[in-house]
């Protein structure tokens, strides 16, 4: 479990997060939600401190992550896995490279079951004999799928994605959306997804939080969100037609 | 003023990442024969033709310089060489080398930086300043000399083939002139200058790239910084460390 209390930061004088407090439960997808610009990458950011927030905590299964050092912050970035919103795969490395490269640097397994962890997580994510394979090589879906392998690599407890779907035509994203959302029940992940795509918030939106100009405007689950009475919200996610025939079709 | 200083501050802290403990020796010694391919043998060819062209330029223009009955000949060979030695083979070729390879440098590491290829190291546990810049300055500390050595035999070949060629030169008085009034401590002189050279190189070129912030433009940039800053810090440190060298 993931709690986040009255976390704000702010860029110069603009104030991105404004006391902003979430729980985020194990086994199920968590996603945020938010128009671009709406400070929900830079929340997942401070939930996993590549941002320092200005105010509030974050704690991981009780422990407190805020404040921490780069040694107290290792032990538990261990238990982590981030799937970025551009893969950030290592273009010097292979695909079995990217995958190992945890491996390498956290566990003194032997190169041979190395070789069977990278090999499963490829087969998980539907990735197989891409091994010799290079990022540049790859299909943005592809990449989205070694970064997932990569993540899962050394068995997390935490995953986090942001903008799972950027870039990725609709089939694939439901691909990845399903991935997601197969891995974090199979591991009883913490998984919290960032995403403004309304496919991945009505199938995967277990939890689902609304920020909108750095303040959390509302919290749920993807059948509560059909009949919110939320103004804000309501517009970002009935944006168009289909999605307001659906809303009328619910009532 | 407060971005010089701002600037410097980040580079020492930047430094204090970068000579940690390393995380797992394996892996960085992996990483660090990646580099000496990147940034040492590749920079081979580049820097045998440069030194090979400049070797015999400076022997023309020695030669040409000293047309005069009173100078014996096979001073054209001897101030080659110190020319070579002294100046050429470590300061130019350093200045050269920032532009290859501090360019180099500043460039992967910002594009790692813009495609979240560090934040990725980071929020895995690693420590990415040590990972990614460390292999880079050991890879150049111990393969730059190298580079300084092949850079003095072909400055002083190129010297030999062109001057003799040109008939500005006997090649009796070239290899008497070059082996003339020798000081071995040149060749110390200038593997020193070496040292320090390829550490101002690859840590300003690092620091440039690792806290760039936008896009490709931003990039591009850090580039350009980074062989500027490091070209104005190796003129600088040529000047003091002749001081306390040759003084």
């Amino acid at each position: 479990m993931i709690r986040a209390e009255h976390i704000s930061k702010t860029f110069g004088d603009r104030e991105v997060l404004k006391d902003i407090s979430a729980v985020f439960e194990p086994g199920q997808t968590n996603l945020i939600i938010g128009k671009s610009g709406s400070g929900k990458t830079v929340f997942l950011k401070c939930i996993v401190g590549l941002l320092e927030v200005d105010e509030g905590t974050i704690y991981y299964d009780e422990k407190l992550f805020t404040g921490l050092d780069f040694t107290g912050k290792k032990e538990i970035r261990k238990e982590m896995g981030m799937l970025f919103q551009g893969s950030a795969l290592f273009d010097s490395m292979s695909v079995e490279e990217n995958v190992r490269f945890p491996l390498d640097m956290f566990t003194t397994m032997t190169d041979e079951e190395k070789l069977d962890r990278v090999n499963f997580c490829l087969k998980r994510v539907n990735l197989v004999n891409s091994n010799p394979l290079f990022p540049s090589e790859l299909s943005g879906g592809m990449k989205k799928r070694v970064a997932i392998a990569r993540a899962i690599a050394l068995n997390p407890r935490f995953l986090f994605c942001d903008e799972p779907n950027s870039g990725l035509d609709p089939k694939t994203s439901i691909i990845i959306d399903e991935l997601i959302r197969e891995i974090t029940i199979e591991m009883n992940m913490t998984t919290i997804v960032n995403t403004h795509d309304m496919n991945s918030v009505m199938e995967n939106g277990e939890k689902i939080i609304f920020i909108e100009e750095g303040e959390k405007c509302w919290e749920g689950n993807k059948n509560e969100i059909l009949k919110s009475d939320c103004r804000i919200l309501n517009e970002f996610v009935f944006a168009n037609a289909l999605a307001r025939q659906l809303k009328e079709s619910s009532r | 003023m407060f971005r010089f200083l701002s600037g410097f501050g980040s580079y020492w802290l930047l430094l204090g990442r970068v000579f940690s403990k390393p995380e797992k020796y394996p892996v960085y010694y992996r990483q660090t024969m990646k580099e000496f391919v990147s940034l040492g043998l590749n920079s081979i060819g580049i820097v045998t033709i440069i030194s090979f062209f400049m070797g015999a330029v400076i022997t023309l223009q020695t030669a040409y310089n000293t047309e005069n009955p009173i100078y014996p000949t096979y001073l054209i060979g001897l101030g080659a060489r110190d020319s070579i030695l002294l100046e050429f083979s470590s300061t130019i070729v350093a200045l050269i080398l920032a532009g290859k390879v501090g360019s180099n440098i500043a460039s992967e590491i910002g594009t790692m930086r813009v495609t979240e290829q560090i934040d990725a190291l980071e929020l895995m546990g690693v420590n990415s300043a040590s990972y990614i810049i460390l292999p880079k300055v050991i890879a150049t500390l111990l393969f730059n000399p190298f580079l300084t050595l092949i850079s003095i035999i072909t400055g002083i070949l190129g010297g030999w083939i062109v001057g003799t060629s040109a008939g500005v030169i006997t090649s009796q008085d070239y290899v008497y002139g070059i082996q003339y009034a020798f000081i071995p401590y040149y060749i110390t002189y200038a593997i020193i200058k070496t040292l320090f050279f390829a550490f101002i190189i690859t840590t300003i070129s690092a620091h440039q790239g690792y806290y760039v912030e936008g896009g490709s433009l931003e990039v591009g940039r850090a580039s350009t910084r980074a062989v500027v800053y490091s070209s104005i810090t190796i003129l600088l440190f040529n000047v003091i460390l002749t001081q306390l060298l040759l003084s």
